[in-house]
Formats: structure tokens, sequence, C-alpha cells
């Protein structure tokens, strides 16, 4: 099925999104090659270009490297792997401190909701 | 720069002397590109595709195809998707991938072959026996299965329902050639908007409004294309 995207966030930096939340669940595990521009696109119903485009960010970002003519394969680099993850643990954090703000939800009450949440879950 | 695949200068195209559909027109579009060309109800999207193709004769304006002037022989380039189906109801599907091979060298038989079969197609159905939705996905099988340098697709996706939408701009990505350019007129913006290389909004004048790269739209409008669409020609109309 062709891949959901929304009208804010340029559909490249989505597809990048997507692709590193992939790598760093493992289903593109350290040192295995992934699937080839023209076959992410034709999955994900985008232009190849704009493929292109989001794995060029991931390959400056080092989570991807490009081996010649071969293909592109994912970093076996623990550290580049744990600070994008890390990267991503701090903002969802920060999005929900900002989302209790909003809400008027002090810093002490969203600790006692999360515990209790936990609790019942 | 390789020689644009289609440009257009100076065209002018009006219907019985009367209005002026397009109006001065200049475009130009380079090789491996997916277009999309979009505008207003009765802009001249498909005046222009028809022009491209020589059905239709321009008032005057030159159009070069490949960088060759508009002839027949550039008509062998192209591979054109009516509005509305030409196909002969009383031909079965298999009959019709026959009629293709014969009319065109570059036509890829067992491509066709796959793309039925992909989406449930009987090969032995008679086209009158298919709903109006599967004719166009035969139709649109049969132009995406040449091999062609620039494909006019006019609104492609709009009898289809949503799943064979997805494939048939999967097919569009996955099957063109890399240096051919595929220009496609269509309303479901939405649908279309992440397989664009660029778009051209062709306005109520005639005239190209605004062009560019599909993928910077969101960063430079801060909308999608679809939004872009509605804000330009909502502007546009209360002129």
């Amino acid at each position: 099925m062709a891949w959901q995207f929304n009208s804010q966030e340029a559909v490249f930096v989505q597809i990048a999104n997507r692709l590193r939340g992939d790598i760093l669940k493992g289903l593109y595990p350290p040192d295995s090659q992934i699937p080839s521009v023209r076959h992410l696109a034709t999955q994900a119903a985008v232009n190849p270009n704009t493929m292109q485009k989001a794995l060029t960010c991931l390959e400056e970002e080092g989570l991807l490297y490009a081996k010649g003519t071969i293909g592109r394969f994912v970093t076996s680099d623990v550290c580049v792997l744990e600070a994008a993850r890390e990267r991503i643990r701090r903002d969802s954090v920060r999005n929900w401190l900002r989302q209790a703000n909003e809400l008027g939800i002090s810093k002490q009450e969203l600790i006692q909701y999360i515990q209790k949440e936990d609790e019942n879950a | 720069m390789s020689t644009p695949v289609l440009t257009c200068t100076n065209l002018c195209k009006s219907y019985k002397g009367d209005k002026m559909v397009l109006n001065n027109l200049n475009c130009s579009f380079s090789g491996g590109k997916i277009v999309g060309l979009l505008g207003p109800n009765g802009c001249g999207k498909s005046t222009l595709i028809k022009l491209v193709c020589g059905i239709l004769v321009p008032d005057s304006g030159e159009i070069f195809v490949c960088g060759e002037p508009r002839s027949e022989r550039t008509n062998a380039y192209i591979s054109y998707l009516p509005e509305r189906t030409y196909c002969n109801n009383s031909m079965r599907v298999d009959e019709l991938i026959n009629y293709f091979c014969d009319f065109y060298a570059d036509f890829d038989a067992d491509l066709a072959r796959k793309m039925l079969l992909d989406l449930n197609i009987d090969a032995t159905a008679r086209l009158r026996t298919l709903s109006k939705g599967t004719k166009e996905k035969v139709q649109l099988i049969m132009v995406m299965a040449r091999r062609a340098k620039l494909y006019l697709l006019d609104e492609p996706i709009a009898g289809v329902d949503p799943a064979a939408r997805d494939y048939i701009l999967q097919t569009i990505i996955g099957s063109y050639n890399p240096e051919a350019t595929v220009i496609i007129t269509t309303h479901l913006i939405h649908d279309i908007e992440p397989v664009l290389d660029e778009f051209a909004f062709l306005g109520n004048d005639g005239q190209i409004l605004l062009s560019g790269v599909a993928d910077d739209v969101r960063a430079e409008h801060g909308k999608s294309l679809n939004e872009l669409f509605k804000e330009v020609f909502r502007c546009y109309a209360s002129y």
C-alpha cells in the first residue's frame, strides 16, 4: 500500500523519518542492505527523486552508507545508532512536556499521570 | 543540459476564433520527469495535450518533441491516454494487445499481460463486458506498456477505485523508462503529489501561472500542492 503523508512537512522528510524508525527498530539490521531507490519509491508510491533525497538525508546522518554501485547499507556503528535512538527519545519526551504544558499539567502531575496509567496498563 | 522532451513556444489556440484557450503559452519539460499539469476546469489542459499529439492544430506557435518540430514522426515518441477511451467495444483484451503490437514498435506485450494479471483483469473478456473503471485500467495499461519518450496522461486515475489508483501510480513510477517524461493532468492532486517531480498550474488566461519542483512546494509555501492549488485559484477567481 502507498504510504500516507501529512500536508505540513515535506514528503522527503516524512519518508526519512519513517525509514529512520525502521532502521532503529531493527527492521533493517546493522550492515544489511536496504532495498533500491526504485523499489522503495514504488512501494511508497513516491517519485524516485523524492526517495533519493530521503536516503541522502539518512546518509548525511551516518545511518546509511553507500557501497559503490552495489547499493546502500545500514551502518554498523553502534554509537551512531544509539545517538539516533537517543535523539528520538529526547524529542518524544520534549513533545509530551510541551503538550502537558499546553494542557496546564505541571511536571509533578505529569509524572503522577504516567505512574497511574502504567499501573492500570 | 539535454534537449527537452517537450517545448512549446508562443502557443495560441482558440476554438472557432472565439475564446482564446491557450494564449502565448510557453513551457519546456526535460527528460526523466513526472510532471503534473494542473488547472481549473476548462483552462486548456486537454487542449494543450491534444495539440502536442497533433489531434488539434494550433493557431500559432511551435511545438517541439525531443527537439524535433511536431510531426507524424514525433507521434511515434508519444504515448497518449485520452480523456475518453477509443477502443473497440467488441474486441477482447488480448486482441487489443495484438492490435497495439501491430501499431507500435515500442509496445511491450509481456509487460501489458503482467499488468493485466496484477489488476485481475481477464484477458479473454470483451471490452463491452467490462465496467467503466476496468475499461479505463485496460486503456492505461496499453498506454503505459509502450516504451515511449513522452507519456501524455489525460485524467488517468479519475474513474478507478483507490486501491487500483495506488497500483497505477506505482506502475507509472516503476515501469516508465527513466529517460521518458510523463505529463499527467488530474484534479486528484492529493493522490498524485508524492509522485510528481514538477508541477505546472495552467491559468484561465491560457498561460502557465506557476510552475516548479513539487518537493519544494511545502518548504516554500508551507502547504501541500493541493492546498496551494486551492489558494492560487481561489485568489484568481476573485479578480
